[in-house]
Parts: C-alpha cells; structure tokens; sequence
C-alpha cells in the first residue's frame, strides 16, 4: 500500500508547485538577489560565490555586452561604454542630471526637452531602462541556475524617494528582463522587514538608507507582523557617489588639478572611492590616481574627508527632520535606528545619525544584504509560498500628486504619506459648447507652481459625449495602486461614457518603445520568447485553476448549482488545454473565460471576509 | 455591508464622533489583513481587482474616521448638514474677532519663542473647538452648529500650517 504523504502545516501541499520567487535589490553601485530556502532567506551567488553583482554593463561594438564583474575592470580603460550608476538615471531628462559634465558618458537628450536621458555607448544608444535589465536578466539567470527551475516573480526594491517615473521605468526594465513583476517595495521597508522579523520588534523605528546614490528615511511602526509606514522622505540624488565626487573635488583643488577626459574624470572617481573605503578602517589613507599619465597623490585624512563632505550628511539629517514632523513624531520617540546601504559604514555617517537620535544604530545585520534579504521574505509570500505568514505592509506615497490648474498652480490630489492603495476622484467639466477632448497635466512633488514639481505625464481624455459649456460632468480618478504607480481613468457622469486616456509619459518610455525594446529580442532570442509565453501561459492557467479550486473549497456555499456548474465546466475546459494546448494564445483566451467567469463569485468572497474580520473583532471587544 | 457602507459600518463602529484612536488603527489593520492586494497576489485578477477597490475603499474610511476634524464634518454631511466651506462662512460668532486677533499676533511676533506662544493658544482653541463638536453631535444632534464648528476649525488647521511655516523660517 503506498504511503500517504502529508505536508507541513502552512506549506504548499505538492513540493513542485513550491514557485521560485526572489528579491532583487536593483541598486546604484551592486545588486543583488536572495531568496527564502528552508524557511532562511539568504542572498544568492553566483558561480563564484559571490553575492555582489557590480551594477555596470560595458556596452561592446561588436554588439555584445559585459555585466558585472567582466565589466568593472572596463571602468578604467573604456569608461565611455562602460555604464556604472545607471540607477541615477533611470526616469530622467538631460537637465537633472547633477554634474552631466563631470561623468564619462555621452549623455543623450530626446530632441525636445523632456523624455528620459540616454546614453551613446559603442553598441548603441541605450536607454537606462535596457541597462537595468541587462542588471535585472542576469540575477534572473543566477536565481533560475541556482533552483534549477523558471522563475515564478520577484520583488524589486525601488528607493523610497523614487517618483511615478522612476518606479515606471524599473518595472519596464523588469518586463523586458522578461521577469513577473510581484511587487515594486520600498528599500528602506525592506529592510524593516528583515530586521523586524530578526528581532521580533514591536514598536516605531526608523530607517537610514544611504545607498550608492539615494537616500531614504522612513519611520515604521512594527506591530504584529504589519509594518505600516507612518512617513518617508529623503533624497533621490544623494549617495556614496556625491562623497566620492566631492573627495575628488577636493583633493583635485588641492593639487590644482583637473579631469578632462572621460578617462581621468573615471580615474578621479575611482581613486576616491578607494579612499573612501581605506578611511572606515584607518586615520589616514593615500589618494592616487592618474591624470593624463601622470601620478596625482595626497595624503587624505579622515577629518579632511569628513570637512569636505559635511553638508552631504547635514542634508540628509534635514530629510529626517522633516520626515520625523510629517510624521508627527519626536525623535525621542523612536524606538531604534535602522542602518541600511552601503554608505551608512562611513564613521561620520553613523557618529551624525547617533548624535542625533540619541541612540546608536543597529547595525548587526549586512547592510548591504539586509533590502535584498527582506524583498525575499516578501517575495516568498506574494507568491503563495507561505500561506501561514502574515506580515503585512501598509507603505506609503512618498511625494504629493497634483494636476496642473489655471495660472500654472498645482491643484493636490493625493498627499505625501497618503497609504497605497489609494484612489481619489475629482470632477471636471467643458468650457467650450461640444467639446469632446479634455487634457490633464499630472505633476508630483511638494510646491505649488507647476514649474517647480516633476512633470509625470500627460493625460488626453477623448471621446466625451459632445454637450453645452459646463454641462459635462467628467469624473476623473486617480489611483496609485500597491506598487505606488499611477493610473488614471475617466467617466462622464451624465452619460455613463468611458473616456479613453492616451498617456504621454514625461520622462518614461512609451507602450511602443517598450513593445519595440522587447521586440528586438533583449536578452532572448526570438524563439525563445514563443516558448517562454507558452511556459507563461501555462503558469497562469495552473495558477488560475489552483487559485478557483482553493476558492471553491473555502466558499463554495455562496454558489447556485448553475453558477457552480458554469465555473465547473470552464475549469474543465482549462485544465485539458493547459496538457495538451501548445498554443499560448488559445490558453490564455481560457484562462480569461473562467477568470470573469468567477468575478461575481470573488466579489462575494471578498465581502465574507471583510465581515468575517468585523465579526471576528466584535466578538473580541465584547 | 458592501463598497457604498459608510465608513462607521465599514468599521464597524458606532455612527458618532466619540471614537478611540487605538481602536479604529486596530480595526483598519485587520481590514487590510483581509482586503490589501498584497493578500491577495497569487490569486486570479479578478479577487485581485476586487482586493484592490476594497482596500482602496478601506484606507479611505480610514483617513477619514480617524482625524476629528474630517470625521465631524463627514458626520455633519451624513445628517443633512454639509460644510460647504467654499460657499458659507458661517462661523461661531466670536471667532471672526478671534481669526483677526491671531493674523495680526502672527505678523507681528519676531521671536520663535512669541510664535510658540501663539501656537499654543491656537492648539487650545483648536481643543476646545472639537470638545464642542462632540457636544453638538454626540448630545444635542445639532449638525448645523456642528458644521459651524468645522468650518471655524477649518480655519484654525489652516492657520497652524501658517505658523509652523513661519517657524520654519525662523529656525533656519
């Protein structure tokens, strides 16, 4: 008689349906990726054991490229195409980047004054976007070597500060790395959640995250196992690479030296990052680089170091302090400091942050693991993985959503710290007899003129029913979603008309350059994206018809025996094309049927359970 | 219950004024246990398009319930009575007097100590404002009055942005 097999409590029940999720932390100096085996996260390596991937990729004539490891030792000799730091770029114009004329690269602007930044390598210009992937796909790779298996989703971490733009364009950069977005999370609330449930804390903490080149400051309250974000700021330009510069700045004009091509002002760079690094450990360390051949040498000491950067870490204490008010608290009343990033090793870093809270700072996790570590446990859940977990995180938006009024004012729409998901509606109306077009300029950020916020998009509203001036009444709604990513959708309420919206990224990357990029095969060849989208139909269907069947089982008592018997049959349907189909289109079309065959069924559901958790809570306070 | 509940049946709490911060932040966070998308992600788009109305919806009630000054003039406009602040400006009889005293209090302090000594009134002002908000509607269910003082309050949140952006300037 064959054994019956009975899994784990709160663990998937067949073993190969265990789904392979990770977290990457896409960050501006290295990345990483880690996932949770045995119930451990850890981060993972690669075929020579290390867990750092340098984020840089050295673009070849040829047409190939290097990444990580390969291409840093290109930094020196062929710094032109050899991207390093391409987060700083990613959801920017040409005007924002600090100091363009001191980086190596030929920065490329789009021809009229906005549009996303791109840079002239030898194989091409390249959109940062396409360099993140390049990032992204070969994490992907390292993880699905690693499990020896496909890739379910990740959870990529984005800085706190991070924009609409700069969110958008690091989920473009996971599609055309060809990886399932589950989740954008924030870095420093990563973190919190690695140290969180390491320490089995409860209470307010707050998180400094100086990263290669952002900052982030978030203060979290922890209570069992929600993680809620009670404010964040920070600065989505400040980083290791601004101490470098301004160590480079300052040993040059000691030296009365200057760096002019893209060589020396790489070799600037890199001798004082070296510096840097020498001077956590040691009083004093040499400088030296070379300059137009020739040897430029100083002894910096760490007060030097420490004199020339001190208003980079004043600015970041200003970012807490405003942080700590927005989120009506005093710093006494945080309970703990969380140290996150590279950056934070830097002994001036950690004396300035416990000078000023009081307390020092934990530090007892990597702090270069520590985002990529928590994205994995959140990863985990996201994909089902841990049915039993329960942590929670309510995040927030980090930057005020406004639209554009008369006179150049910004009309605010969703407000900084506002918890996603979030959605508000506003009312508009023509001001022309037969109008049927309406435009809508969506800015964030803080201030009250539209020149002095970030431009995100334009929205065009078409098809308006065409009435009187005034008598339209077209209701547009904005929703930032879990991702903190904007969506805007618009009815006109008297006629019950959809409008249709065509967006006009700012700085993003259009639907059509994205479907182009994907198009001209990155990082998979042509065949190989035809099986991969049957592989992905296949996972969804198996997902779909999981997801129904783990639905049916806990409510099907809310179903007549016809809606029962329709959904019964669609599932039927499903299951034999998801063995026998290989047409992925066909698949998909099923997997849709029995999708909005069961959307009246997951209205019901939804609703049990929100009652279930009143009623669960009444009993409680009675 | 459904996505149209107001936000006290959402939260299962009772429809007045007088409510305990801990326990509305306890109720939102078992909501969003149930409802959030992140709950919800390995299931079909379906339970996921539905997750994210209802958590959407839940954070909304959840702004909204859980600060005095919102929660009165939502109660205000549940029972007929709107604030209307744009078009009325009707506001307890003494406070015009009071508004004046205060705009010219705050032009005319140079010390960050006499603009902490204004806040402070303000705040005390701003207290007993909403002492008398739970009065008129917990009590005597007089929801106009009441949104007399929500406009009056209106005013007073206004103003204490006013004075925290002139100490701001007189920190730096």
């Amino acid at each position: 008689m064959a054994l019956l097999q009975i899994s784990e409590p709160g663990q998937s029940p067949n073993p190969h349906q265990r789904r392979i999720a990770v977290g990457i932390d896409l960050g501006t100096t290295h990345s990483l990726v880690a996932a949770v085996r045995n119930g451990v996260a850890e981060c993972l390596p690669d075929g020579d054991g290390r867990v750092l991937l340098p984020s840089v990729v050295r673009y070849l004539a040829e047409g190939g490229r290097q990444i990580g490891h390969d291409a840093t030792a290109a930094l020196h000799t062929d710094a032109r195409n050899t991207i390093a730091s391409v987060k700083r770029f990613m959801g920017r114009g040409l005007a924002d980047i600090a100091h363009a004329s001191k980086l190596p690269y030929d920065l490329v602007g789009s021809g009229t004054d906005s549009g996303m930044v791109s840079i002239d390598t030898a194989g091409g210009v390249k959109s940062p976007v396409e360099v993140s992937a390049e990032i992204l796909a070969t994490l992907r790779y390292r993880a699905e070597d690693t499990f020896n298996d496909d890739l379910y989703g990740a959870v990529i971490t984005v800085p706190a500060y991070f924009d609409d733009a700069q969110r958008q364009a690091t989920k473009d950069a996971a599609k055309l790395a060809g990886i399932h977005l589950l989740r954008l999370i924030n870095e420093p609330t990563a973190a919190a959640i690695a140290y969180g449930l390491d320490n089995a804390s409860e209470g307010v903490y707050a998180v400094y995250d100086l990263g290669g080149g952002t900052f982030d400051i978030s203060i979290l309250r922890l209570t069992q196992g929600v993680f809620e974000v009670l404010a964040t700021g920070g600065d989505s330009a400040l980083g290791g690479d601004d101490y470098d510069a301004a160590l480079a700045d300052w040993v040059l004009g000691q030296l009365g030296l200057q760096a002019l091509t893209a060589t020396d002002k790489a070799a600037a760079r890199l001798a004082a990052r070296a510096c840097k690094e020498g001077l956590t450990a040691t009083e004093t360390v040499a400088y030296a680089a070379y300059l137009a051949g020739i040897e430029a040498r100083f002894d910096v000491k760490r007060s030097d170091f420490e004199a020339a950067t001190a208003d980079l870490t004043a600015r970041s204490l200003a970012a807490v302090r405003r942080t700590l008010r927005d989120a009506q608290l005093t710093r006494e009343e945080v309970q703990g400091v969380v140290m996150v990033g590279g950056s934070t090793r830097m002994p001036q870093v950690q004396r300035a942050v416990a000078d000023f809270f009081g307390r020092a700072p934990l530090t007892n996790l990597n702090p270069d693991e520590v985002v990529a570590l928590g994205a994995a446990i959140q990863a985990n859940q996201l994909a089902g993985n841990n049915m039993a977990g329960d942590l929670l995180l309510l995040d927030v938006i980090p930057l005020s959503l406004g639209i554009e009024t008369m006179g150049g004012l910004v009309e605010r729409i969703v407000a900084r710290n506002e918890t996603i998901p979030t959605a508000k509606a506003q009312d508009f109306t023509t001001y022309k007899d037969g109008q049927t077009a309406l435009a809508l300029h969506v800015v964030q950020g803080e201030r009250d003129l539209v020149q002095d916020c970030r431009s995100l998009a334009r929205f065009e509203l078409r098809g308006i029913p065409p009435m009187a001036a005034g008598a339209a009444r077209i209701r547009v709604t904005f929703t930032v979603d879990a991702d903190g990513l904007l969506s805007v959708n618009a009815r006109e309420q008297i006629s019950g008309v959809e409008a249709q919206i065509d967006v006009k990224p700012t700085y993003g990357l259009s639907d059509e350059q994205i479907a182009r990029m994907l198009q001209e095969g990155f990082a998979t060849a042509a065949q190989d994206m035809q099986a991969r989208a049957l592989v992905e139909a296949r996972v969804d269907a198996d997902r779909m018809l999981l997801a129904t069947q783990s639905a049916l089982d806990a409510d099907a008592d809310l179903l007549t025996d016809d809606d029962r018997a329709a959904i019964d049959a669609r599932m039927q349907a499903l299951r034999i094309l998801a063995t026998a189909s290989l047409d992925a289109a066909e698949l998909e079309a099923a997997t849709q049927a029995l999708a909005k065959a069961t959307e009246p069924f997951a209205a019901q559901r939804m609703n049990r359970g929100i009652r279930q958790a009143l009623a669960g809570k009444n009993v409680q306070t009675l | 219950m459904n996505l149209q509940s107001d936000d006290f049946e959402l939260f299962g709490v009772p429809r007045r004024f007088a409510q305990e911060r801990s326990a509305l932040d306890a109720r939102w966070k078992e909501l969003q246990r149930e409802a959030h998308p992140d709950r919800h992600s390995a299931s079909s788009a379906a339970v996921q398009r539905q997750a994210m109305q209802w958590s959407v919806r839940i954070n909304e009630a959840y702004q909204r319930i859980k600060d005095p000054l919102r929660r009165a003039a939502y109660l205000c406009e549940l029972h007929g009575a709107p604030i209307r602040a744009e078009d009325n400006t009707a506001m307890p009889g003494d406070f015009l007097v009071q508004q004046m005293e205060w705009r010219e209090a705050l032009e005319e302090a140079g010390s960050v100590a006499q603009v902490e000594a204004l806040e402070a009134q303000v705040q005390q002002a701003r207290r007993a404002a909403l002492e008398r908000c739970a009065e008129l509607i917990d009590l005597q269910q007089d929801f106009a009055g009441a949104a007399c003082q929500v406009r009056a309050l209106m005013f007073i949140a206004r103003f204490a942005l006013d004075i925290e952006r002139r100490l701001e300037q007189l920190g730096q």
